[in-house]
């Protein structure tokens, strides 16, 4: 892995504090990513969004870089500035991989570099031998838990989808490195607010069209109760023979009950 | 860092047990309801395992790398004993960065007796007839220092560690415990995993557990 050793400073541990230049927060943060096996193979969903700077919503992601001793001044002081509404936090790799992440993009754009350069360099082998979506786990697995080794994590919850001569598989990985498989996964928020209605819905020989709309469905429950969830999603799919990321779409909401309008009302003492 | 509670090994006179839940959590969030922590380190040699599971994971693949190349230069399985050693030696290897993993090792020695290793984070390990570790250990030692009542390790001459049970009730004693810490501690539950090393071979079984 000499790409990555190159990319590190040798004094990563002993230099004196001014030299370090570790992700102390997340800079620029996306949020839930949820998955789930289906009957052909893997469906992923995660909207577009991108929070920069302070946002105060997400509970894992108090977004707020601190580059060496110098603080940044947030520019706003509260709220949440600098809003990314195209980032796509899912993306194929190699031919039967797909990744999804959430928390800081830049990190997640890295991981790409390197994984480009894992899938090029496994290519060049030409012996028809192609990396399966465990081995890129594993690989991601490593990375993590090695970054995290040094004090220096890469801050991201990656989920990784993938079918490869017929066995679906699906995993994620923290950014400590603590890592697992299961038949359905999400990162964030969704730990919360998706998981449970997977756990209750999900079963072995969902179709596609079930699949989507129980995907939807989380959704939807993130973006009215995550406030960092914007409404401008993308599903993924991966099968045996194909990955295919939708186009960017909106879910239809409804915001007229009545406890949405006033949501004080009938609590006493409160404005 | 603490993902992974409660696991528990029993030795018997020709047997042994090793047993821990298949929950994984964070805090009060559960990652997954089915995961293994009991890795087969070799024929007649398990380790469960409970702490910070991305460390775990190191471990297992270290000691399985390890275990690769005895097998290379001796043409055989490493023993039980052994294998003890050996993982003394990798965590003490890691003392001032060490692996946040609390271990039980168990399965046959070279007479083909039960034994079971237990061991804190950095490497002191002790031989001993039944052990647990994790969370849950606070719930489920004490219960079985009550039912096995092991020799005291003082006695002269040293007296055997092993339990008295048969297999059958071991395997019993083992369920009961587990249901009983998933009880109290929030973080065992979901599902038991037993393993269970005799002379006949390896053979897991399973038991559901409280999922709340």
């Amino acid at each position: 892995m000499q790409f990555m050793a190159s990319k590190q400073p040798e004094n990563s541990l002993l230099g004196p504090e001014s030299d370090s230049q570790r992700t102390l927060y997340p800079y620029v943060t996306g949020t839930s990513v949820v998955a789930l096996k289906y009957k052909d193979g893997i469906l992923m969903a995660a909207d577009m969004g991108a929070f920069g700077f302070h946002s105060r919503s997400s509970s894992l992601f108090f977004s707020c870089f601190v580059l060496e001793v110098c603080c940044f001044k947030r520019p706003g002081s509260y709220g949440s500035t600098l809003r990314y509404k195209s980032v796509e936090r899912m993306k194929p790799i190699g031919k039967h991989s797909l990744l999804g992440a959430s928390g800081e993009i830049s990190d997640f754009q890295e991981i790409l570099r390197y994984l480009d350069e894992l899938i090029l360099y496994d290519n060049m082998w030409d012996d028809g031998n192609s990396l399966g979506p465990k081995e890129v786990h594993n690989y991601l697995t490593r990375v993590m838990y090695n970054r995290r080794n040094k004090f220096n994590p890469l801050w991201n919850s990656l989920v990784l989808g993938g079918v490869k001569n017929g066995q679906k598989y699906l995993g994620t990985v923290s950014m400590i490195g603590v890592n697992f498989e299961d038949n359905h996964v999400a990162t964030g928020f969704g730990n919360h607010l998706a998981r449970p209605i997977l756990r209750q819905e999900w079963h072995e020989n969902l179709s596609f069209e079930d699949g989507v709309r129980l995907l939807e469905k989380c959704m939807r429950v993130l973006l009215y109760r995550d406030r960092s969830a914007v409404n401008k999603l993308q599903i993924a799919k991966i099968t045996e023979d194909s990955v295919t990321i939708s186009q960017p779409y909106s879910l239809k909401t409804y915001w007229e009950f009545s406890a949405f309008e006033n949501p004080a009302q009938g609590a006493i003492g409160s404005w | 860092m603490e993902n992974c509670r409660s696991c528990v090994a029993i030795a018997g006179a020709d047997y042994c047990v090793i047993a821990a839940d298949t929950r994984m959590s964070t805090g009060y969030n559960i990652l997954t309801r089915d995961y293994s922590k009991i890795c087969k380190l070799a024929d007649k040699c398990v380790m469960a395992s409970s702490g910070f599971q991305a460390d775990v994971r190191a471990l297992q693949k270290q000691l399985a790398a390890r275990h690769l190349i005895y097998q290379h230069q001796h043409n055989k399985q490493m023993s039980c004993p052994a294998m003890a050693q050996l993982l003394s030696n990798t965590l003490y290897y890691k003392r001032f960065f060490p692996y946040y993993s609390f271990n039980v090792l168990g399965g046959l020695d070279n007479e083909g007796k039960g034994c079971v290793f237990t061991y804190d984070a950095v490497g002191s390990y002790e031989k001993v007839g039944y052990s647990s570790q994790g969370s849950g250990s606070t719930l489920i030692m004490p219960f079985l220092d009550n039912q096995l009542k092991s020799p005291s390790p003082l006695l002269l001459p040293a007296q055997d560690a092993v339990t008295p049970l048969v297999e059958a009730e071991a395997i019993d004693l083992v369920k009961t415990v587990f249901a009983s810490a998933s009880e109290r501690d929030i973080y065992t539950g979901d599902k038991l995993e037993l393993v269970i090393i005799n002379a006949a071979g390896i053979r897991r079984e399973y038991m559901e557990l409280r999922k709340d």
